[in-house]
């Protein structure tokens, strides 16, 4: 897609030192490689700490009966598992790849506001260390589901909530800057030539996704400030006593919370956008659809928000405006698959572990996308809502979706961060046990939730008993696997074969015509795309 | 398009400490009202927490800024970083509004939907079974759970300190502009003037602001508790009021780097950035005065 004349003089350039020594180098930094290393490590401890919640879930879930927990800490761990792995594991994670790869894509040295950039990394500890803290207290973590619906919330809750607000103010002062500061690179740091329709599809969804964090972070912020004043100040936003209304919290949460579900997918389009043209061995079919494809979803996401409300009393006109709305978004992520396939058909396709990610996600989150537009049909949720069947949909589309796209970019870019590759027999061996895993874990809930278990309760009927059993024994498999993982990550940064510039035979695009490792400053002076 | 001579920092200590006070001043705010919920008097540990916090932000604030006025005077920003800054800077005001969408979107539902829905109109009228008297009325004097939410025997009239406060705003939004027609035309007197009567009129603006709170707490009974009239009175003009009280702060401090000889005709973009935000405070003003207090 570009070429560039960018060459190897970048590591002696002049003025700039490489980075300092010992630990104060990752706290003080301003180099966008260390902060975006910084949010990986982060992310991915987050991703160990909330899959740690879900075996504990899981493990509760393995036979029908109360086993292991009380049922107050299942519904903390419920709700925390979800906080931690939306806001702690997968938004830095692509936060994290960000950091890393959007300069190196649009030949910038550096992100647009590199103080400002470090300062968005560390409130993350800060915030989640308050999050967490909240479990060891007396009244118990947050108890009241990720999305914390008033009045479970408010009237209802444990204490533990007063921190757990100020906590999604801070995640949501580091989302703002973050966004801010990506927008902020793209506009105005891009090199000569790199006109906005010759960016890389990773570039493209994240600067859309960073215009709906923009947009939708205050609006969290607002929605929490309420709750805030509702449970210490006297206001009556979600209480009816005071004329105010519970669904109300629903709405502005979901006008938030949608947009939010593609702030976490539409990163994870660009990284298999990069991935699939790379192992195909062809230019990425209608690049120029799939930047409207992106674009329109990301419009659509502002107007969907109710399909998570139909059986919370709308009205009729209401549920019809937003089932339509909702079965729109089929049409511009159809594109997107259509696109993928399009590229790799008459390919010369290989398949190593970044490719092998990337064709999971297209598959699987197919099937999630599928099982979304069940969702979206507003008399059939009637049955659906609110039971395993919605547990399934969003995990597809957020494991082996958002998840597997955050794999597979670190697969695929990992040799140029660290100038090795990685070992592909255990790459592969990671693969296969994640890919087997998850659908182990996932599939059966599909059916439990259509038979109308609900989600969220310890405990459940006998018949929902071997799928459950299947779903444990899945979900650890996949928990585990997320152990080679690691030891992948481990090993390839101390060692391994040795990455050529371009790593990958069929990639183009700045990232590869510098070497690898990246050094520790790149594009000091811009390249010339032509 | 990039130039080769974008400035990035050495490494820095403001972002880890600006994010240990900021720690400190929302754990310390989450004690303190836990703290207050729960019956708990007087100033304890987390008072002590959110003030060293926000002492702390403060001060690393004011480092970082000067910092950044250091080199911007030193002549180490390109007109490349200009943009970035009014990239940035366009984009934090963006957020601001949608801050406020949110607010005014919950204004729009209770009085749309939510308040007629109780009085047994509409689509879903019949959460009128809840409390059967309830008569939806906006300004809603009387709450459907009274006893939890006494209503407010009137509610602020538009035409006295609203409509005064209004032309303030507006004024200070004119003396702003010939502020900084006078700062690119080089009259730093005429500059020093006129950004000092806004500066003035945002703080006078702030006063009244105050003894409309005073009326509304001390004689019309309108309140935090009075209902979600109370709520999203209190909420939508009190985050204006600390908005305006941050923009006035913000063009003070200009006002002392014009005293000092910081601007020149053609670079001043902390002036702009502060007049930006002083004018979205401004439109956010007229929402309110039109949904809030006249409608």
């Amino acid at each position: 897609m570009t070429t560039a004349t960018a060459s190897h003089d970048n590591h002696d350039d002049h003025g700039h030192h490489g980075p300092a020594k010992g630990i104060m180098r990752w706290v003080l930094t301003t180099n966008h490689k260390d902060i975006g290393t910084m949010y990986l490590w982060f992310s991915l401890t987050m991703l160990f700490i909330g899959g740690t919640m879900a075996l504990i879930i899981r493990s509760e879930l393995f036979q029908p009966g109360m086993q292991l927990i009380e049922p107050e800490f299942f519904n903390q761990m419920t709700t925390m598992h979800g906080l931690i792995m939306v806001f702690g594991a997968i938004m830095p994670a692509f936060v994290g790849l960000a950091n890393w790869m959007v300069p190196l894509m649009i030949g910038a040295p550096d992100m647009a506001l590199p103080r400002m950039n470090n300062w968005s990394f560390w409130i993350l500890p800060f915030a989640f260390g308050m999050l967490l803290f909240t479990l060891f207290t007396e009244a118990g973590a947050p108890n009241f589901g990720w999305t914390f619906y008033a009045p479970l919330s408010t009237t209802y809750a444990p204490s533990s909530v007063t921190y757990f607000i100020f906590g999604v103010h801070m995640m949501g002062i580091s989302s703002i800057m973050g966004a801010i500061n990506i927008i902020v690179t793209i506009l105005n740091l891009r090199a000569p030539g790199m006109t906005l329709m010759k960016m890389p599809l990773f570039v493209w969804t994240w600067f859309i996704t960073a215009y709906l964090l923009v947009a939708v972070m205050p609006v969290l912020a607002g929605v929490v400030t309420m709750m805030l004043m509702d449970i210490h100040y006297g206001t009556a936003f979600f209480d009816a006593a005071g004329g105010g209304d519970p669904v109300l919290f629903q709405h502005v949460f979901w006008f938030f919370g949608h947009p939010e579900v593609y702030i976490m997918i539409l990163p994870a389009f660009g990284i298999v956008s990069q991935i699939i043209p790379t192992f195909a061995r062809k230019p990425l079919f209608g690049y120029a659809s799939m930047v409207y494809a992106t674009s329109s979803i990301a419009f659509l996401s502002f107007i969907v928000w109710a399909h998570h409300m139909f059986t919370v009393g709308l009205p009729l006109q209401t549920e019809l405006f937003f089932m339509y709305a909702t079965m729109l978004i089929a049409i511009p992520t159809g594109v997107k698959v259509f696109n993928w396939v399009s590229t790799m058909f008459r390919g010369s396709m290989t398949f190593e572990t970044p490719m092998l990610f990337a064709l999971a996600f297209v598959v699987l989150f197919t099937i999630g996308g599928f099982s979304g537009l069940m969702l979206s049909i507003a008399p059939a949720d009637f049955q659906y809502h609110d039971t395993y069947f919605v547990v399934a949909h969003f995990h597809y589309v957020l494991v082996p979706g958002a998840l597997f796209g955050i794999i597979a970019g670190v697969y695929y870019w990992l040799p140029k961060w660290t100038g090795h590759y990685i070992n592909e027999n255990l790459g592969k061996f990671h693969f296969w046990m994640s890919f087997i895993g998850v659908n182990v874990t996932f599939f059966p809930m599909h059916f439990i939730g259509l038979a109308g278990m609900p989600r969220r309760i310890p405990d459940y009927a006998l018949q929902f008993a071997d799928f459950n059993a299947i779903a444990t024994v899945g979900a650890f498999i996949f928990g585990f696997s997320q152990l080679i993982f690691l030891f992948v990550l481990i090993k390839t940064i101390r060692g391994g074969e040795k990455a050529t510039d371009q790593v990958w035979e069929g990639a183009e695009g700045l990232e590869w015509t510098i070497p690898s490792p990246a050094p520790y400053h790149t594009f000091a002076e811009p390249p010339h795309v032509k | 398009m990039a130039t080769s001579n974008y400035y990035v920092p050495e490494s820095s200590y403001f972002p880890i400490v600006s994010s240990i006070g900021l720690f400190g001043m929302a754990a310390g705010a989450g004690g303190m009202m836990n703290h207050m919920s729960s019956g708990g008097q007087g100033f304890g540990f987390p008072h002590l927490v959110f003030t060293a916090g926000t002492l702390l932000l403060a001060f690393v604030f004011f480092q970082w800024f000067a910092k950044v006025i250091t080199e911007s005077r030193g002549g180490m920003y390109s007109p490349q970083m200009d943009k970035s800054f009014r990239w940035g800077m366009s984009w934090f005001i963006f957020s601001e509004v949608m801050f406020f969408v949110a607010f005014f979107g919950v204004l729009l539902y209770v009085r749309q939907w939510a308040g007629p829905w109780l009085d047994g109109q509409g689509d879903k009228g019949s959460s009128h079974m809840l409390w059967p008297d309830f008569d939806y009325s906006w300004p809603m004097f009387n709450n459907p759970g009274g006893a939890d939410y006494p209503g407010p025997n009137a509610v602020i009239d538009p035409w006295h300190i609203p409509l005064l406060n209004t032309v303030l705003l507006m004024t200070s939004s004119v003396t702003l502009t010939i502020a900084h027609h006078a700062l690119r035309a080089m009259h730093r007197g005429r500059t020093i003037f006129w950004l000092g009567a806004t500066v003035v009129l945002g703080a006078i603006f702030v006063y009244y602001q105050i003894l409309e709170y005073i009326e509304a707490y001390t004689e019309l009974g309108l309140t935090l508790d009075s209902g979600i009239y109370g709520s999203t009175f209190f909420m939508l003009t009190g985050f204006h009021g600390l908005h305006v009280t941050i923009g006035a702060f913000i063009l003070f401090i200009m006002w002392i780097r014009i005293c000092k000889g910081h601007f020149t005709p053609e670079q001043h973009f902390g002036f702009e950035a502060a007049a930006w935000y002083w004018h979205f405070v401004d439109m956010v003003w007229v929402g309110l005065f039109l949904f809030v207090y006249i409608l």
